[in-house]
């Protein structure tokens, strides 16, 4: 075994943590969140020049070719910094699908955009009565002589409310909940029929509902094949939470951070409050929830990109609820360390909080995944898969 | 033994619920069971109903305008008020230095404020805490000088609750700094419009308004609106601190919350199946009722005791520990019900009397912004480290 990062990942680790350390301070963060888009174009541009949006889009492609766990590097970086740019749907989940489900022509006319910064996009698959399951979609796809019409309605699409073009689950056959029927559509920002409405989301990210009524696409913008787009989309959704999981390792490692160091700052009763053994406790607990939660941020990536989907899942679910655990138990002692400081909008250890909560409830909580994990066959006996 | 209530006790509870439900505010209901903020308005008037009937004080003594029940009626009352959806009674009059001025306040201070506090006139906030003085209230550094008829106060309070709202304020000074800690702090009274003070909000991470900042610059209050004795202050807000037991625990709101988790989660759907049916979520729901029984019977066997004459010591504190923690799982799993609609931040849909069009559910926006809330109920009133603290030391000797 070797967790040894490579020379292109040491680059990658270094490049990132440095933009994140330089230009974005928790103060910058606040004035981007506070801006009419809720997050920075200019940041997005800068992220290009360093090749942060290409990290695993092909060469070819205009990108450096890399694997998830490059990719994993930079995001545990933007953990740290609670980066708000729709980084996820558009870097890990749309040009994820492009690249694993599209056709040569969609990936050469789309991947090096995204890689270049010119592009968001956003996977709009959840809906409003699916939870977190992945083959409820109602939404429905019907064949018309040169293309497809839509119709049905998309929850909480993370990035929605900024993409140039949404990727959309849809029925082109069978019933709700199966796995078989469901193809995946390219559509326009514009399109008409179209309606998405944009919000912030409660860690400052931010999303849409998105509404499609009559909206016709031409063939071209079938993504995959045709009532097979299920494994994609799964494989899709498990890289979402494997990137959710190593973003969430770089926000606890922060968060412990600033509790550490506030408890051996904040005197009461004459002393610092980090030498009354109760919080020293908590805060070893906190140290050890995140050290566990790396452990399986590590896993998670390793096993992103597997194509044996039953290890894969497997793995990924684990992660997730070790993520959602370690998040919550760290997020909540970090606050309560802090006392009424710690529940502040102007200070950082709230935001970091509020980031995994957020991380939690995205594709399925820790309970779903128990669920999912217990449901999956150990392959030859080994837990970890 | 008998764990039931006399058919006097529930008769009793039966008429509370009946006055309720025929005066209480259908769009105030609304609101407290929505989770919506209440305008101060709305809760002035609700003061006002209760104690135009007699019950605007139930935990104060006869004469000064209590209805003169016992522990279990007071119990009750608040049980079912909660379940009504009724506003909870803001506790900086009622409940703080409203028995602090019963038991120290002079005459004049007894004739001038208690009928206030009623009519809920004033709008009370509680100055303690200072930005290096939390836990360690006594290290508090505000002062307070003795000037011919007026004392001038100069120094900064933090975490104010309400405080925009207030009109009033009680604090805790220093009086003699020559003093060592607890001794030469005094309490006193301060009109907030009183030229000198001025607020500033502090917005919590669930992005409302609810504390502010205080500061007091050459203050000048008149030298009667001192408490009790000079010096005497730290007794007192040990006193008021101690005071409120019955609701400390907030078991008749962690009921209805009960309730109206078990709601949702019956409404949401997880594969066509309702949430409350799934394992998982049915089991962690069992859990914190079970708690919440538990705590329940503890309560109610601290008021037979003191009902019974015996005067509850630092065991209350646990109420305080175990209530505040049962909130705060009530708020997150409430707003794991709602699943990825716990995304969506709508502060809006919080606030008094919105009307727009929900993001998901109607019942979803606050959800998230109250676990955030939520998170400060172990912090404040003497986080629950400083009640273990307590409890380890005046009841477990150590
Ligand atoms: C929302 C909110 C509303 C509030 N409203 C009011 C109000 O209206 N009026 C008012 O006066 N105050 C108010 N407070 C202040 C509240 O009482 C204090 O926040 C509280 O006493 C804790 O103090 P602190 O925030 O300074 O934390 P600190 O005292 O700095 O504590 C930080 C951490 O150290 C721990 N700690 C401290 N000492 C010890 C010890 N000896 N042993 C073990 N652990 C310890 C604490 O438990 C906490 O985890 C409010 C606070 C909040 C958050």
């Amino acid at each position: 075994m070797d967790f040894n990062l490579s020379d292109t990942q040491q680059m990658l680790r270094d490049t990132a943590a440095r933009l994140i350390r330089e230009r974005y301070g928790f103060e910058e963060r606040a004035k981007l969140l506070a801006s009419e888009d809720g997050f920075s174009r200019k940041m997005w541009a800068t992220f290009a020049e360093l090749g942060l949006l290409g990290v695993e889009i092909p060469e070819e492609h205009g990108g450096i070719g890399g694997t998830f766990q490059d990719l994993a590097i930079v995001l545990e970086a933007f953990g740290r910094g609670m980066v708000v740019e729709p980084f996820i749907p558009t870097v890990v989940l749309g040009a994820g699908l492009i690249r694993a489900a599209g056709n040569e022509a969609q990936k050469s006319e789309l991947l090096p955009r995204v890689a270049e910064g010119g592009m968001f996009l956003a996977f709009a698959h959840g809906e409003p009565r699916s939870r977190y399951s992945l083959t409820h979609v109602e939404t429905t796809a019907k064949r018309e002589a040169d293309g497809y019409r839509l119709d049905g309605a998309k929850a909480v699409v993370l990035g929605g409310d900024c993409a140039d073009r949404l990727i959309v689950s849809a029925r082109t056959a069978g019933k709700t909940s199966d796995r078989d029927g469901l193809s995946l559509f390219l559509v326009e920002r514009g399109a008409p029929g179209l309606k998405i409405r944009g919000y912030p989301t409660v860690d400052g990210t931010r999303a849409a509902e998105v509404m499609l009524v009559g909206v016709r696409v031409p063939g071209s913008a079938l993504l995959g094949p045709e009532g097979g787009a299920f494994p994609f989309i799964e494989q899709t959704i498990d890289r979402g939470i494997a990137a959710l999981c190593s973003e969430a390792v770089g926000n606890m490692q922060a968060l412990n951070e600033v509790t550490l160091d506030y408890l051996k700052t904040r005197t009461q009763f004459g002393v610092p409050i980090g030498s009354f053994q109760v919080l020293q406790h908590h805060m070893v607990d906190m140290y050890i929830a995140h050290e566990q939660a790396r452990s399986m941020a590590i896993l998670a990536a390793d096993r992103a990109d597997s194509t044996d989907a039953q290890a894969r899942t497997k793995a990924i679910s684990a992660a997730k609820v070790q993520i959602g655990r370690s998040g919550r138990f760290i997020g909540q002692w970090a606050i309560q360390l802090h006392g009424g400081i710690g529940t502040t909008m102007e200070y950082s250890a709230g935001h970091y909080f509020k980031r995994l909560t957020a991380i939690d409830r995205t594709f399925g909580d820790a309970d779903f995944h128990l669920t999912r994990f217990a449901n999956v066959p150990s392959p030859s006996g080994r837990g970890s898969g | 033994m008998d764990l039931n209530y006399t058919p006097e006790e529930l008769a009793f509870a039966d008429e509370v619920r009946q006055w309720v439900r025929a005066n209480l505010p259908p769009e105030t209901r609304d609101r407290v069971l929505q989770h919506q903020h209440l305008g101060k308005e709305e809760q002035v008037e609700w003061q006002r109903r209760l104690h135009a009937r007699g019950w605007g004080a139930p935990h104060w003594p006869k004469e000064y305008g209590g209805p003169g029940w016992t522990s279990v009626q007071k119990y009750l009352f608040d049980e079912v008020l909660s379940e009504e959806g009724a506003p909870q009674a803001l506790p900086f009059g009622l409940s703080m230095i409203g028995p602090v001025l019963i038991a120290y306040g002079s005459q004049k201070q007894k004739d001038y404020y208690l009928p206030r506090i009623l009519r809920m006139d004033d709008w009370w906030c509680q100055g303690f805490s200072e930005p290096g003085s939390g836990s360690d209230l006594a290290s508090l550094r505000m002062k307070a000088e003795l000037d011919g008829d007026e004392w001038v106060l100069n120094g900064q309070k933090t975490w104010t609750t309400l405080g925009q709202y207030a009109n009033m304020i009680f604090l805790l000074a220093r009086t003699d700094p020559a003093a060592k800690k607890q001794q030469g702090i005094s309490m006193l009274l301060a009109d907030m419009s009183t030229p000198g003070i001025t607020l500033r909000p502090i917005i919590t991470v669930d992005g409302a308004h609810e504390v502010n900042e205080v500061f007091f610059d050459n203050v000048r209050v008149p030298k009667e609106n001192i408490v009790g004795q000079p010096g005497m202050g730290w007794s007192y807000a040990k006193f008021l601190l101690g005071h409120e037991r019955t609701n400390i625990a907030r078991i008749g709101r962690s009921k209805a919350e009960l309730a109206r988790l078990k709601k949702i989660a019956t409404e949401e759907k997880a594969d066509g199946v309702p949430l409350m049916e799934t394992p998982g979520f049915r089991e962690k729901v069992a859990a914190v009722e079970i708690e919440l029984m538990a705590l329940e019977l503890t309560n109610l066997r601290m008021i037979a005791a003191e009902q019974s004459g015996q005067a509850p010591g630092a065991e209350a504190n646990m109420l305080k520990i175990k209530g505040s923690e049962i909130q705060q799982t009530l708020t997150e799993l409430m707003m794991e019900a709602v699943g990825p609609y716990a995304l969506p931040y709508n502060p809006e849909a919080r606030e008094h009397g919105w009307k727009g069009e929900p993001i998901g559910p109607a019942y979803a926006a606050p959800l998230a912004p109250d676990y955030f809330n939520y998170r400060k109920v172990t912090i404040y009133g003497g986080s629950n480290e400083i009640q273990r603290n307590i409890l380890a030391k005046a009841v477990l000797g150590l």
